[in-house]
C-alpha cells in the first residue's frame, strides 16, 4: 500500500500553515511547565506564538508566491477539501497578525488577572488553526471541524478567568447557544449532503444550481446554514450571547473574539453564499438585506446606552457586522472586496481599541466602564490619543481606516443599485459617531476618577503601534491594502 | 517653491502644528508665539496667489496633480479660480485673526488647542482648493473632529451637547453626500469607461432625469446643513453660543461658507439640469427666503448677545443661497462676495461679544449698557462691525447684500420683495444691539472701570476693518475675480443666457435711447 497517494508534497504545502500552528500549540502545552514553573517567566511563551505564526506566515507567503508565480487561482489539496487562494491567503495572513497581537497584549493584563498560564498561548494558536480550516477548507466536513476546532478553543478562552463569575457566565452561555447553533448549521450540512451526495462545495453547488431557488430543500439547507453562521458572526437576531461573552471574557480574548472569530465566521459566510449557494441569491439576497438592517439599528441603538466599554463594543461589534454583511448583500467583486478590506481594518482599529482598554485594568481597578477612561489625556496623552484615532476609525471618519472599510461597502452598495441600504448605512454612521464621542468625551474632557497610571507593558505598547500605524496608514495610503484585496478576489474563482 | 505654491498653503499649519506639538505644554508663551507665528507664516505663503492669480485665465490655476490611490482613480488634485481665491484668503486671514485673538482666552491646555486650530486651517483650505471629489470629502470630515475639541473642550457650560449636535448632523449630512458623490462616480464609469473623481472630468456626465434629482437632494442635504439652510440650522445657535470665541470666529467666517460653496462649486455645475429646474429652485429660493426672515426675527428676540450673532448668520447665510439660486451673474457673485463679507462682519461681531465676555464673563445682553462710556475705543471699533454687518453704504455688507438684491430681482420681483425685509429687520435687531450694550448710562455697577481694548484686541481687529473697507469702498478688483468663474458656471446651468441678455440688450438699446429722446 502506498501511503503516498494519500499525502502528497501538494498536500504538505497547502496544509504547511495549519501544522505550524497546530505544532508550536502542541510546544506549548508541553513545555509550558517543565520550562516556566513560575507565572512571572511563561510570557517568554510568546516566543512560541511568534515562531509559529512566523512559520505559518512563511508557508502562506510561499503559497502566495506560488500562485502569482504560476499565476493560476488556487492549489487544492487532500482531494479537493482544502483549496487555498487568494481569498484564503488573505484571510489567514489577517488571522496571523490578530493572533500575534492579541498574544503581545495579553500577558500583563493576565498577570494582574492572577490567571497567568501556558494554555492561553496555546490556545490561541489553536483557534487561528481552525480559522485557517474555515478560511482554506472547501468541504463541509473540513469547515465544520475547522469552526468546532475554533469554537472549542474560544469557549475555553472566554472563561479563562476562572475566578471571576462573569467570566465563567460568559464562557456557559457561549458553549450553550454556541453548540445550539452548531446544530443548525450541521444540520444545514446535512441537508446539503442529502441533495448533492458529496460533501465538497463545488458538487453542492451544481447540485444546487440544477434546482429551482424556491425548491423547500434548498430553502431549508439555506436557512439553516444561515442561522448558524449568522449566530457566529452575532447578526441580529441571533446576537444575544455576544455582549455577556464579551463583557466576561479576558479583554484581549473579546478583541480576538470580536476580530478573528468574526472574521473566520465571514470567510466561511462568503465561501457558502458566492459558491454553493450563489444560485439561491434571489432567495438570501433580501432576508439579509433585513438581518443587515435590524444589525446595525440594534447594534447602534443599544449601544449608546451601555456603560461598561466592552458591552458597548460588543454593540459596536454587531453594527459593524452589519455593515460587513452589506457588502456581501451587494456580493459583486467590489462588494467582496469591500468585506475584506473592511475586516482588515476592523480587525487592527478594533484589536487597537482593545487594546487600550486591557491597560485600563490593574490591581483592584477592573477598569470597563466608560468613566474609567475619563481624564485619560491627562494621564497618558499616547494612550488617548490612540483611543481617539480608534473611536474616529471605528466612527469610520477620515483620513482613518475605517472611513475606507465604510467606503468600499458603500461604494459597492450604489455600484449594484442597493441605494436605500446605502442610505441607511450612512444614517447609522452619524448614530454611531455619538457613542464612539462619548468614549473621546469622557478621555478629553473629564477629570480623571483614579491616579493609577495605565497598565503598561512592553508588549501592549507594540501592539498600540503597531494597531495604530496600521490604521493610520490604511486611511491615508489605502493604495497598497486595496490592490492586495482586488488581487485576492481576482484569484477566487 | 512657486511650482507647488497651493500645497505649500495646505500644508503651512500642518507643518506649525507638527512643530507646536514639539514644545512642552508647560511652555505656554513659546506655544502661543509659535502658534502665531505659524498662523501668520500660513497667511504670508498664501499672499503670492494675490498677485500671480490671472482674472482674466478662465479654468482653475495653479493646478497640482498626483496620484494618490490609483486603485479607486483617487488624486490628489488642488486648483483654484475666482470663488476659491477669495475663500482661501478669507480663510488665511480669519486664521490670523482667531488665533491672535485666542492669547489671553485660552489658559488652559493651550497646547492642544492651538494644535486643534492648525489642524483645522489645513483642513479648511483642503476644501475649497480640492478638484477631486474623493479628497474633497475627506477634508470635509477632517474638520469636524478639531471644531469638536475646540467646542467640547474649550466651550462654554453647554459645551458637550453643542460640539456632539454640530458633530452628528454635519456627518450625517456627509455621509449622505458621500453616497452621492459615489452615484457620479459609477455614472461616470458607465458612461466612460473610466474610474474618476476629478470634478472637470465628471462635469462631462450626462445623468438621467431621475438620478440627477436624487444626487442633486443628497447633495443638498450635505450642503444645507452645513450653511445651514432653514430646517438644518437648529445645531448653529448651540455651537457658536458654546464655541470660544475663536470657535464662533472660524465657524461662522469660514466653516459655513464650506457649505455654500460646495453648491457653486459642486450641485451647480454637476447637476445643472437639476439646478435649473423650476421646482427645485423655487423651494430652496423659499428656504432662502423663509431663513433670511426667520434668522432676522429670531435674532429680535434674542437675549444672548452671542446667540443674537448667530441667528444673524442664518439671516445673512440666507442671503448667501438666494444669490446662489438666482442663478445669474449678479446673483452668483453677489453671493460669494457676501460670503466673504459675512466672513469679516460676523467674524468681527463675534470678536466684539468676545471683547466683552473676556471682561465679564456673560453674554447677558441686559448686563450690558452704556459701555461706549467706559470702552470708548471699543465701542467705535464695534460701531464700525455693527453697520458692517447692518450693510451701510460705502462698507462691505452693502455691495454684497445689493448685488444678491439685483440678482434676486433679475430672477423674480417676489423673491426679492421678501429678501429686503431681511436687511430692514438686519438693521433693526443689529441697531437694537448696540443700543442695549453701548448706549445709554451704565446701569450695571460691574461695568463701571472696565478697561478698554489692548493694543493686541484693535490688532485683531485691524486686518478685518481695513478689509471691510477696501471692499466696501473699490469692490471692482473683486468683480473682476468673479467674473470669470461665474459667468461660466451660469452658462453650465443656464446655456445660452448671455447670448440671450445680448440680444435683449440690443433689441431694448435703440427703444430706450428713442424714449430717452422723446
Amino acid at each position: 500500500m502506498n501511503l503516498g497517494q494519500y499525502y502528497t508534497a501538494q498536500d504538505q504545502f497547502v496544509l504547511v500553515p495549519a501544522i505550524m500552528l497546530a505544532m508550536f500549540a502542541c510546544a506549548v502545552f508541553l513545555f509550558d511547565f517543565l520550562l516556566f514553573p513560575k507565572a512571572s517567566q511563561r510570557k517568554w511563551l510568546l516566543a512560541f506564538v511568534a515562531f509559529g505564526v512566523a512559520m505559518a506566515g512563511g508557508g502562506l507567503y510561499r503559497q502566495w508566491a506560488y500562485l502569482a508565480k504560476y499565476g493560476l487561482t488556487e492549489i487544492t489539496a487532500f482531494g479537493g477539501t482544502l483549496t487555498v487562494d487568494g481569498f484564503s491567503i488573505f484571510f489567514n495572513a489577517m488571522f496571523l497578525a490578530a493572533t500575534l497581537v492579541v498574544g503581545i497584549m495579553s500577558y500583563k493584563y493576565l498577570e494582574i488577572e492572577g490567571e497567568h498560564h501556558g494554555e492561553y498561548y496555546g490556545l490561541i494558536l489553536l483557534a487561528n488553526c481552525g480559522m485557517f480550516f474555515l478560511a482554506a477548507g472547501s468541504d463541509l466536513i473540513t469547515l465544520f471541524i475547522g469552526l468546532e476546532l475554533m469554537a472549542l478553543c474560544f469557549y475555553i478562552l472566554v472563561g479563562f478567568l476562572r475566578g471571576d463569575k462573569r467570566s465563567n457566565e460568559a464562557a456557559l452561555k457561549y458553549l450553550i447557544l454556541g453548540a445550539f447553533s452548531s446544530g443548525f448549521l450541521v444540520y444545514g450540512f446535512s441537508v446539503m449532503y442529502g441533495l448533492a451526495g458529496s460533501t465538497r462545495l463545488a458538487d453542492v453547488a451544481t447540485a444546487i444550481a440544477m434546482r429551482d431557488a424556491w425548491d423547500p430543500l434548498v430553502f431549508l439547507a439555506l436557512g439553516t446554514t444561515a442561522v448558524g453562521l449568522l449566530f457566529k458572526v452575532a447578526a441580529v437576531p441571533f446576537h444575544m450571547w455576544a455582549p455577556d461573552a464579551y463583557e466576561g471574557a479576558p479583554t484581549a480574548i473579546t478583541g480576538y473574539l470580536s476580530v478573528a472569530s468574526k472574521a473566520a465566521s465571514f470567510a466561511f459566510l462568503v465561501r457558502l453564499l458566492m459558491g454553493p449557494l450563489a444560485s439561491a441569491r434571489d432567495v438570501w439576497a433580501p432576508l439579509l438585506s433585513v438581518v443587515a438592517i435590524l444589525t446595525m439599528t440594534v447594534g447602534n441603538l443599544a449601544a449608546i446606552t451601555q456603560s461598561n466599554i466592552k458591552r458597548l463594543l460588543a454593540y459596536s461589534s454587531i453594527s459593524h457586522a452589519g455593515y460587513i454583511l452589506l457588502g456581501v448583500i451587494a456580493g459583486n467583486s467590489t462588494g467582496i472586496q469591500g468585506v475584506l478590506v473592511y475586516l482588515l481594518v476592523y480587525t487592527f482599529m478594533n484589536l487597537g481599541a482593545f487594546a487600550v482598554i486591557t491597560a485600563l485594568r490593574r490591581r483592584d481597578i477592573v477598569g470597563e466602564d466608560i468613566d474609567d477612561l475619563a481624564g485619560l489625556m491627562h494621564k497618558s496623552p499616547g494612550y488617548a490619543v490612540l483611543m481617539l484615532i480608534f473611536m474616529l476609525s471605528l466612527a469610520g471618519i477620515p483620513p482613518t481606516a475605517g472611513f475606507i472599510g465604510k467606503y468600499y461597502i458603500f461604494l459597492a452598495l450604489i455600484e449594484t443599485g442597493h441605494f436605500y441600504l446605502a442610505a441607511i448605512g450612512a444614517l447609522y454612521v452619524a448614530v454611531a459617531a455619538y457613542y464612539y464621542f462619548r468614549v473621546v468625551k469622557s478621555m478629553f474632557t473629564s477629570e480623571a476618577t483614579d491616579k493609577e497610571p495605565v497598565a503598561s507593558s512592553f508588549g501592549l505598547r507594540v501592539a498600540l503601534g503597531v494597531t495604530g500605524v496600521m490604521t493610520l496608514l490604511v486611511g491615508i495610503f489605502p493604495e497598497p491594502f486595496l490592490r492586495l484585496a482586488q488581487t485576492s478576489v481576482l484569484l477566487i474563482r | 517653491m512657486n511650482d507647488h505654491l497651493l500645497s505649500w498653503i495646505l500644508f503651512t499649519p500642518l507643518i506649525g502644528m507638527a512643530v507646536l506639538l514639539l514644545i512642552p505644554s508647560s511652555k505656554k508663551n513659546a506655544i502661543r508665539i509659535w502658534a502665531n507665528v505659524a498662523a501668520l507664516a500660513g497667511f504670508l505663503v498664501s499672499l503670492p496667489l494675490v498677485f500671480e492669480f490671472d482674472k482674466n485665465a478662465s479654468g482653475y490655476q495653479f493646478m497640482e496633480r498626483a496620484s494618490w490611490i490609483p486603485a479607486l482613480g483617487v488624486q490628489y488634485l488642488v486648483g483654484i479660480d475666482g470663488i476659491s481665491l477669495l475663500m482661501v484668503m478669507l480663510t488665511t486671514v480669519i486664521g490670523v485673526v482667531a488665533i491672535l485673538s485666542s492669547w489671553n482666552a485660552i489658559q488652559e491646555r493651550t497646547k492642544e488647542y492651538y494644535a486643534m486650530f492648525l489642524l483645522l486651517q489645513t483642513g479648511m483650505l483642503g476644501v475649497f482648493m480640492s478638484l477631486d471629489f474623493f479628497m474633497f470629502f475627506v477634508f470635509w470630515e477632517v474638520v469636524l473632529v478639531p471644531m469638536y475639541f475646540i467646542i467640547g473642550v474649550w466651550g462654554g457650560p453647554r459645551k458637550l451637547y453643542a460640539s456632539i449636535k454640530f458633530f452628528i448632523y454635519t456627518l450625517a449630512g456627509g455621509a449622505l453626500m458621500l453616497l452621492g458623490i459615489l452615484a457620479l462616480y459609477f455614472q461616470y464609469h458607465h458612461q466612460f469607461g473610466t474610474y474618476t473623481f476629478e470634478i472637470q472630468k465628471l462635469m462631462a456626465l450626462q445623468l438621467p432625469w431621475h438620478m440627477e434629482q436624487w444626487v442633486f437632494w443628497a447633495f443638498f442635504i450635505g450642503f444645507a446643513i452645513k450653511v445651514p439652510m432653514f430646517p438644518f440650522h437648529t445645531w448653529l445657535p448651540d455651537a457658536h453660543v458654546e464655541a470660544p470665541t475663536a470657535g464662533s470666529v472660524v465657524l461662522a467666517s469660514v466653516m459655513l461658507k464650506m457649505g455654500t460653496y460646495g453648491f457653486i462649486r459642486f450641485s451647480l455645475p454637476l447637476l445643472p439640469k437639476a439646478s435649473y429646474d423650476a421646482t427645485i429652485v423655487q423651494i430652496l429660493a423659499v428656504l432662502s427666503i423663509i431663513g433670511i426672515m426667520y434668522g432676522a426675527l429670531v435674532s429680535l428676540m434674542q437675549q444672548d448677545w452671542k446667540k443674537l450673532v448667530a441667528y444673524s448668520s442664518v439671516s445673512h447665510l440666507g442671503f448667501c443661497t438666494l444669490g446662489i439660486f438666482a442663478l445669474n451673474p449678479n446673483g452668483l457673485s453677489g453671493s460669494v462676495l457676501q460670503q466673504l463679507n459675512h466672513g469679516i462682519s460676523t467674524g468681527m461681531l463675534f470678536l466684539v461679544v468676545g471683547v466683552a465676555y473676556e471682561r465679564r464673563h456673560t453674554r447677558e445682553l441686559k448686563e450690558y449698557g452704556g459701555l461706549a462710556h467706559t470702552m470708548p475705543l471699543y465701542a467705535k471699533i464695534a460701531a464700525f462691525a455693527m453697520l458692517s454687518s447692518a450693510g451701510l453704504p460705502l462698507l462691505n455688507g452693502f455691495v454684497g447684500e445689493f448685488t444678491i438684491l439685483q440678482g434676486a430681482f433679475e430672477a423674480s420681483r417676489i423673491w426679492a420683495a421678501f429678501a429686503v425685509t431681511g436687511v430692514i429687520f438686519g438693521a433693526a435687531y443689529l441697531l437694537w444691539m448696540y443700543q442695549r450694550t453701548f448706549l445709554g448710562q451704565i446701569t450695571n455697577p460691574k461695568n463701571l472701570g472696565l478697561p478698554d481694548m489692548s493694543l493686541r484686541e484693535v490688532a485683531v481687529f485691524a486686518p478685518l476693518i481695513v478689509w471691510a473697507l477696501w471692499i466696501g469702498i473699490y469692490p471692482k478688483p473683486y468683480f473682476d475675480v468673479l467674473e470669470k468663474p461665474v459667468a461660466q458656471i451660469v452658462e453650465r446651468v443656464r446655456p445660452g443666457y448671455f447670448e440671450a441678455q445680448q440680444a435683449r440688450l440690443a433689441t431694448e438699446a435703440p427703444a430706450q435711447a428713442a424714449e430717452v429722446a422723446r
